[in-house]
C-alpha cells in the first residue's frame, strides 16, 4: 500500500505540516485582507483550492513539454487562465460575494502558494498526486482562513457566519455574544489580523513541540521518521 | 557571604536598579496624580488602583507562563505602565476599557516581545493606540468641566451600573478647537472661542493646565535626579514650540498659541514620562534630540491636522519604530576614536 501512504503524507502536509498560512506563511495579502469573517475566508479559499487543483493537474500533465528555462511564465499563464475561469464563475453564481472579494480573486494568479505548489510539486510529480496536493494545500488554507475569520468576526462583532446569505440564500448569521457587545474594531482591521495570525502560529508551534516531546518520551530510541518533505 | 558582582565601566557612583528608577518615576508622577484627583475626584485613584492590580496580575501570569521568575513584579515597571495608562485614559472610562488597555500593554506589547527591556514600543502608548482605534467614542469622553460627580456616582459610571450619559462628558479643549475650526459655519477666531467657553483657563484648558504643570514639575524632578536626561523633553517641547509658533504667527485666528499646546493634552506627560522611556526610546544623546524633536513635531501635526483628539501616542509610537535606526547613526565617538570608529591618527614621531 505504498500509494496510500503517499496520499496520507500529502494530505498531512497540506493540512498541518506545511500549512500555507501557519507553517509556510505564504499568501498573507488575501489572508489579512479577506479573513474579516468566516464566509469570506472560506469562499476565497475555495476559489484558491479550485485553482490549485486544476493548475496542478495541468502543469503535471504538461511537465515534460514545458522548457525548464521559461517554466515560470508558462506556469503563470496556465494559472491566469484558470483564475479567469474561477473569476467568471464567482461573478455568475455569487455576485454579491464577488463584489466583496473584489480584486482578491484575480490576484490568486499572483498568489505565491499557487506558484509554489506548481513549481515545487506539480512540475515533478504525476497528475493524480499533484491534484491531491493542490486540493489538500487548499484544504489547509481553507481551515486556517476559516479559523482566523471566525475568531476575528467573533471578537470584532460578536457574530458568526455573517454574510452567509450571499452563499446560501435565506440563511442567517448567528449572534453569539449579547447584542450590547460594544464590538472590538481592532480585530477587523489589518493589525488585528496580524496579532491573531501570530497567536495562531504560536499555537500551532506549541502543539508541534508538545507532540514532539511526547513522541520522544514514548519512543526514546525510535529511528527518525521518514521525512516526507516535498517542497 | 554574598560576593559583590564585578564592577565594569561605566563607573557610576550610585548603584541604580530598575526598581530604584521606577520608584523615582512613580514619585515624579505623584504631583500630577494629586492635582488630577483634585480636579476630577477619587475616580482617578480608583482607575490607577484598577490598572495597577491588573498589571501585576497579567505580568505575574505571563512571567509564570513563560517560565520566568516572579521577581520582575517587584521592579515596578508594570506599575509605571499602569499609572501612565490610568492617566492617559479618560478617568470615567468603563473598567473593562482600562483592563483591556493594561492587557495590551503588559501582555501584547511587553511580555510577547520578551518582557522588560525587549519591547520595541512603549507599552502604555500601545494601550492608548489600541483603545482609541477600537473604541474612539469611549476614548474621547472626558468629564465635562465644572461637573463634580459624587464618588458613588463616578463608581456607577466606571463599573457600569448606570447608563453612560453624554451630558457627563465633553471634548477636551484641543478637540473642541479642532471641531470648531473644521465646521464651515465657524467664522470667528480662536480668541473668540477661548473667551466664549468656560472650557479654558488662563493659558490652556481650565484645570488641565494645572495638571500638566504638575507633570512639568515631576519631569524637572526626574531630570534633577538624573533619572532622565534633558535632551528628549527639551527637544520634544522645543520642536512643538517652534512649529506651533510658526503656525500661530502665520494665522493666529486659526492656530492656538504655543503655550496652549505645551500645556494641553498629553504634551508634558509625553515629553517627560513617555518619550524618555529608556527601552523604546533612543539611547544616544544626539539620538535623544532627534527622537524628542521628531515626536514633538509629529504630535503637533497629528493633534492639529489629524483626526484624533491628541497626537502624543501616535507620534511616540512612530518615533519608537525609528529609534533603533537613529541610535545606529548617532553613536558617539568612543574615547580616542574618531566618529565612525576609526582610530585617531596621532604622530608620535
Amino acid at each position: 500500500m505504498m500509494r496510500r501512504e503517499t496520499f496520507r503524507v500529502i494530505a498531512w502536509n497540506g493540512i498541518w505540516k506545511q500549512n500555507t498560512s501557519f507553517a509556510q506563511i505564504l499568501g498573507l495579502c488575501p489572508l489579512l485582507a479577506i479573513s474579516t469573517n468566516m464566509v469570506n475566508g472560506v469562499m476565497l479559499s475555495l476559489a484558491t483550492l479550485i485553482v490549485m487543483a486544476l493548475s496542478n493537474i495541468s502543469v503535471s500533465l504538461l511537465r515534460r513539454w514545458i522548457p525548464h528555462e521559461i517554466r515560470i511564465p508558462v506556469f503563470i499563464l496556465i494559472v491566469a487562465a484558470l483564475v479567469t475561469v474561477v473569476d467568471l464563475l464567482f461573478n455568475a453564481f455569487f455576485h454579491e460575494l464577488y463584489v466583496i472579494l473584489g480584486i482578491f480573486i484575480p490576484l490568486i494568479t499572483t498568489n505565491c502558494i499557487v506558484l509554489a505548489r506548481v513549481e515545487a510539486f506539480a512540475g515533478k510529480n504525476p497528475p493524480v498526486e499533484s491534484m491531491f496536493d493542490g486540493v489538500f494545500m487548499g484544504v489547509g488554507m481553507l481551515w486556517s482562513l476559516a479559523l482566523l475569520g471566525t475568531l476575528r468576526e467573533l471578537i470584532s462583532d460578536g457574530t458568526l457566519l455573517s454574510g452567509i446569505d450571499m452563499v446560501i440564500p435565506g440563511a442567517r448569521a448567528l449572534q453569539i455574544l449579547p447584542a450590547e457587545y460594544p464590538g472590538f474594531l481592532l480585530a477587523a482591521l489589518p493589525p488585528g489580523a496580524f496579532i491573531m495570525l501570530g497567536c495562531l502560529i504560536a499555537g500551532k508551534n506549541w502543539l508541534d513541540i508538545r507532540a514532539a516531546a511526547r513522541q520522544k518520551k514514548s519512543r526514546p530510541a525510535a529511528p527518525l521518521a521518514a521525512s516526507a518533505e516535498n517542497a | 557571604m554574598p560576593i559583590a558582582p564585578p564592577i565594569s565601566s561605566p563607573y557610576l557612583h550610585a548603584e541604580t536598579s530598575v526598581r530604584r528608577i521606577m520608584n523615582q518615576v512613580m514619585l515624579a508622577l505623584l504631583p500630577g496624580i494629586v492635582v488630577y484627583t483634585a480636579l476630577i475626584g477619587l475616580a482617578l485613584i480608583v482607575q490607577v488602583l484598577l490598572a495597577c492590580c491588573f498589571a501585576l496580575i497579567f505580568e505575574g501570569l505571563f512571567q509564570k507562563l513563560r517560565g520566568r521568575s516572579l521577581a520582575s513584579l517587584q521592579d515596578g515597571s508594570a506599575l509605571v505602565t499602569a499609572c501612565l495608562i490610568a492617566l492617559t485614559f479618560p478617568p470615567l472610562s468603563p473598567w473593562w476599557l482600562t483592563v483591556l488597555g493594561v492587557f495590551f500593554a503588559i501582555v501584547v506589547a511587553k511580555q510577547l516581545y520578551g518582557g522588560l527591556g525587549q519591547n520595541p514600543f512603549n507599552p502604555a502608548m500601545i494601550a492608548f493606540a489600541v483603545c482609541i482605534v477600537a473604541f474612539p467614542a469611549l476614548m474621547s469622553q472626558w468629564p465635562a468641566q465644572g461637573l463634580h460627580l459624587p464618588f458613588s456616582q463616578q463608581m456607577e459610571v466606571i463599573f457600569g451600573f448606570s447608563p453612560r450619559i453624554d451630558a457627563l462628558t465633553a471634548a477636551t479643549p484641543l478637540d473642541a478647537i479642532k471641531t470648531a475650526l473644521k465646521m464651515d459655519s465657524f467664522t470667528g477666531s480662536i480668541q473668540d472661542l477661548l473667551k466664549s467657553q468656560s472650557l479654558y483657563g488662563t493659558f490652556a484648558g481650565r484645570g488641565w493646565e494645572w495638571v500638566t504643570t504638575a507633570y512639568l514639575v515631576g519631569g524637572l524632578f526626574l531630570i534633577f535626579r538624573r533619572v532622565i536626561t534633558w535632551q528628549t523633553p527639551v527637544a520634544f517641547l522645543g520642536s512643538m514650540t517652534v512649529i506651533s509658533l510658526i503656525c500661530w504667527l502665520i494665522d493666529p485666528a486659526r492656530f492656538s498659541d504655543p503655550l496652549f499646546h505645551l500645556f494641553s493634552g498629553g504634551a508634558m506627560l509625553g515629553a517627560f514620562f513617555i518619550a524618555t522611556d529608556p527601552v523604546s526610546g533612543c539611547t544616544t544623546p544626539a539620538g535623544k534630540l532627534i527622537f524628542g524633536g521628531g515626536a514633538g513635531l509629529l504630535a503637533y501635526l497629528i493633534r492639529v491636522f489629524g483626526g484624533f483628539p491628541d497626537g502624543i501616542a501616535f507620534s511616540i509610537l512612530i518615533m519608537n519604530i525609528c529609534a533603533p535606526l537613529i541610535d545606529v547613526y548617532t553613536q558617539p565617538a568612543i574615547f580616542a576614536m574618531q566618529q565612525g570608529g576609526k582610530k585617531k591618527e596621532r604622530d608620535h614621531a
